[in-house]
């Protein structure tokens, strides 16, 4: 059978084939070569509407947006030609009119698809001198900031909430120039269905939207991070902690994981700050005279063996029992069984959760 | 679970029953979401008006602990009507003349009566779940936590045989689990019955493999389940615990048995990162490090073995559970010297023949699903492929046992437990974050037993069962059907598991926590 319709063309001078229905944004990629792009995401719907990644095809009289065109046989594509350029420059300096400008001190420094724009295509200032707004920061809630004022509308929270999160919280409100993502009623997310599974902060391009927590404690550039998996429920789902000067500040998306892609839920993304609970206990204890008293490890692991040996010995390999933990890694469980069946001599171990 | 969550994103029906995913497995619940979107049928079996419920094209109201006489009828229904999968019957499976023996007293009007549901729906989820090629079955605690869970997980799977939804893709039945690792904790044998891989340990060639790995002599004798544990500590002949990582004290069902056999002890240790309610009655406490703080591994409810990595150095002198458990071992004479866990995980791929083709170095690259006998297979997201691990599959009729205690004159309501999506049984109650936005235990009542004993939001409601008492503010909902009670059991400050039931499944052992009756008042502080 003949394959489904591909069809060829050319972008920058490079020839590509690609199956029917293939955005020009999606061919461009597939040629290695990328487009800028401010309100695209591949697990979206297409909303078409930031124009960045606009490009210029033969035979079109204005510059399309490459991510709702579809490529058709012997289509020729420019994505670097001046018109586009000169179209882009003109999208930032619309975006910059309205937008504070303060990087030096925003969170997203280093990581805001804006800034990076901005200064590959180098615009600096803006001919657009109209009034910017000044929205109150939205911060009332444990996980998540919204500045307005750095929004783009460029709607990825608004559709991965519905698309993604089934949620549907956020929407377009208001007109033309004053248009603003809000929920229902304008109420802060407190007040509304939201969920706090933070799947719009992590889309978000720019700084409005920010993981409360993260705020100050460390730039893109000084936070190492590290892929785990969340350790709350059976799902399994994956995520990035972010980890600067050995304390975890929080936990960003990881869009190579497996199960979850960059979903998690509010557990997983906002749950782990109980790693550096002040109520963390940190020595061993001992109880001398019904209080537990500091202890060294040598005294606690010395006790603990005595005792252990003693009671085996006085009342035989079945008086000790033991619970491992559906919370500790498989590695752990093992050596707990392993320790009571080779150790203590018994198969007195279960967990709480037989379920 | 003997699919994988891929599927559930693309079958074509999902019937969950006795199962929250939306609150207890969140990114599940959006998998089924975007499912729905895409069309599947959604079928729900719950007691109270869940999030998914609401989005269901069937939604089965039935009375808490009544699974069995539902799945019973369904059959029934399928039966009667010709629409189970005979091919599948034929060739895949045994003993459907026992299955129709026991179902055949599960007339619709009979199970309409027991379940309370309108025998009009129940045709009709029968005749939907049974007619749709591609459905799946999800279900979670709901079901197993009753008296009757063992037969309720062989019931569901008498169902999904019936119709051949077995042993493809995009169909199976799906025990979604709890805690994050509760399926890794039985993988590698944290079970008194079975050693790494299910074993079984009274085997004699399997006991003579461990026993000639670990180089001791080891024992055959089934080994206690955790109630037994703590009846043999009030009996004492159980005299010393060492309990890592769990707080059977908030977490089990009826805390004050569990607290009287945590107080005949001689000797108890704990190793836990916080001192947990039950961490205040040992006599050591040691120490362990968070997640954050280790390597090792995680296995998820589709068996998908992920790797957890070490994201920073433990955090003042705790140290990872399997250090310090080691360090015990070698105190106690039985030298154990691992350098890291990989090692650890190195000697399970040993021993264990389902994740014998596991490693760190693949783990880095990809999870892998079990069984993944060799290093060079690739895993295996769905089970039952062609054949069942025992050769054919086994019908086996079981039959309605009510819960082991209902609502009487002096208890007269159902008090039902389950998860929120705020919280995670004890951990998230040291998370400054989750705790600021979801404070309280708030119990879920019907407005129309809010206004019976006049009860308004702001007030406190005092419930009470045969086993104990607690206090808690509430929330006014129809989401719980008249006569219930729901409440999760996430609070040190309101136990709800004084009130639960210590009956168990006399197979798994697992507690009753759905089902138990209580009575209320409007609580008034003297
Ligand atoms: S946190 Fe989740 S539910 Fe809330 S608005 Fe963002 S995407 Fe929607
Ligand atoms: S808040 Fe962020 S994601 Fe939402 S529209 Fe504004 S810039 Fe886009
Ligand atoms: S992020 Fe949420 S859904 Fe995912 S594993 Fe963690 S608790 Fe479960």
């Amino acid at each position: 059978m003949k394959k489904m319709s591909d069809v060829t063309l050319t972008i920058d001078g490079k020839q590509i084939k690609v199956p029917s229905g293939t955005t020009v944004m999606q061919a461009a990629e597939k040629a290695g070569l990328s487009i800028p792009a401010l309100c695209y995401d591949p697990e979206l719907s297409i909303a078409g509407s930031c124009r960045m990644c606009v490009v210029e095809i033969d035979g079109m009289n204005n510059l399309p947006t490459s991510c709702s065109t579809v490529a058709t046989e012997g289509m020729v594509v420019q994505t670097k030609s001046k018109p586009v350029i000169e179209a882009r420059k003109m999208v930032l300096e619309l975006y910059l009119a309205d937008h504070p400008l303060d990087c030096m001190t925003c969170q997203k420094n280093g990581n805001c698809l804006l800034q990076k724009y901005a200064y590959e295509y180098q615009v600096k200032d803006t001919p657009f001198k109209e009034n910017k707004h000044r929205y109150p920061i939205e911060d009332n809630n444990p996980f998540i900031v919204r500045d307005m004022d750095k929004c783009i509308n460029c709607g990825k929270c608004i559709r991965v909430c519905d698309e993604v999160q089934g949620r549907n919280v956020l929407q377009y409100a208001y007109r033309g120039y004053d248009t603003k993502v809000t929920t229902a009623m304008d109420v802060p997310l407190i007040e509304s269905e939201c969920v706090f599974c933070g799947s719009c902060v992590a889309v978000c391009p720019t700084g409005a939207l920010l993981e409360k927590k993260m705020i100050g404690k460390g730039q893109s550039w000084e936070v190492e991070k590290v892929k785990t998996t969340c350790p709350f429920c059976g799902v399994g789902c994956n995520f990035d902690l972010n980890v600067r000067d050995g304390k975890v500040i929080g936990v960003t998306s990881n869009p190579e994981s497996e199960v979850n892609g960059r979903h998690l839920c509010v557990k997983g993304r906002f749950g782990t700050d109980y790693i550096h609970h002040p109520e963390r206990i940190t020595t061993p204890l001992i109880k001398k005279e019904g209080v537990f008293v500091e202890a060294s490890w040598d005294e606690a692991l010395d006790l603990v063996s005595k005792k252990f040996l003693a009671m085996k010995k006085e009342y035989g390999n079945e008086s000790i029992g033991a619970l491992s933990s559906a919370r500790c890694t498989n590695e752990e469980n093992y050596v707990m069984q392993k320790f009571v069946r080779a150790v203590i001599g018994n198969n007195n171990i279960d967990h709480c959760a037989r379920t | 679970m003997t699919n994988s969550f891929k599927d559930i994103e693309h079958t074509n029906l999902i019937f969950l029953i006795g199962s929250n995913p939306t609150e207890a497995h969140p990114i599940l619940g959006v998998k089924m979401k975007k499912a729905i979107r895409n069309g599947a049928k959604l079928i729900v079996a719950d007691p109270r008006r869940t999030e998914m419920a609401d989005l269901a094209d069937i939604w089965l109201p039935l009375k808490p602990g009544t699974d069995i006489p539902l799945l019973n009828g369904i059959m029934h229904i399928i039966l009667k009507e010709g629409l189970w999968d005979k091919e599948f019957v034929e060739n895949r499976t045994e003993n459907l003349e026992e299955l129709k023996k026991t179902v055949e007293a599960y007339p619709p009007e009979k199970v309409a009566e027991i379940t309370g549901i309108h025998v009009e729906l129940l045709y009709q989820a029968a005749r939907l779940y049974a007619s749709t090629k591609d459905a799946s079955i999800s279900y979670t605690l709901g079901i197993t936590e009753h008296v009757t869970g063992t037969d309720n997980v062989i019931n569901i799977a008498n169902l999904a045989m019936l119709t051949g939804h077995l042993g493809r893709e995009n169909v199976g039945v799906n025990p979604l689990r709890g805690q994050n690792n509760v399926q890794g904790a039985c993988d590698v044998g944290g079970l008194p019955d079975v050693f790494p891989g299910y074993q079984k340990v009274f085997v004699p060639e399997i006991k003579e493999k461990f026993t000639k790995a670990w180089g001791v002599e080891l024992s055959g004798k089934l080994g206690l389940t955790i109630p037994q544990m703590f009846d043999q500590a009030i009996e004492g002949t159980i005299k010393g615990m060492y309990i890592m990582g769990e707080d059977p004290l908030l977490s089990d069902p009826d805390a004050s048995h569990v607290e009287r056999g945590l107080n005949s002890l001689e000797f108890l240790v704990v190793q836990d990162l916080f001192m947990t309610e039950t961490a205040k009655l040992a006599d050591v406490f040691l120490p362990a490090s968070s997640f954050a703080e280790k390597d090792g591994t995680f296995t998820n409810s589709e068996r998908r073995v992920q790797r957890v990595r070490k994201a920073i150095d433990s955090i003042g002198e705790s140290k990872p559970d399997w250090m310090i458990i080691s360090e015990l071992s070698t105190r106690m004479g039985y030298e154990m010297n691992y350098t890291h866990p990989s090692k650890i995980f190195e000697e399970i791929a040993k021993l264990t023949p389902i994740y014998a083709g596991i490693d760190y170095e693949r783990l880095e690259k990809k999870s892998l699903q079990w069984p993944c006998p060799t290093k060079d297979h690739p895993g295996t997201p769905i089970l039952h492929v062609g054949a069942f691990t025992k050769g054919k599959g086994t019908f086996k009729g079981v039959d309605h046992k009510p819960p082991a205690e209902v609502p009487d004159e002096e208890y007269p309501f159902y008090l039902s437990t389950g998860r929120r999506l705020y919280h995670y049984n004890v951990t998230t109650q040291y998370s400054e974050s989750l705790t600021e936005y979801h404070p309280d235990e708030l119990a879920m009542i019907h407005p129309k037993d809010a206004e019976k004993i006049q009860l308004s939001k702001e007030d406190k409601l005092k419930v009470t069962s045969r086993r104990g008492e607690v206090v808690t503010a509430i929330e006014i909902t129809d989401r719980v059907a008249e006569g219930t009670i729901w409440m999760s059991f996430h609070h040190k400050d309101v136990p709800t598991n004084v009130l639960t039931n210590g009956a168990f499944d006399p197979i798994t052992l697992t507690g009753e926590y759905k089902v138990a009756a209580v009575k209320i008042e409007k609580y008034r502080a003297e």
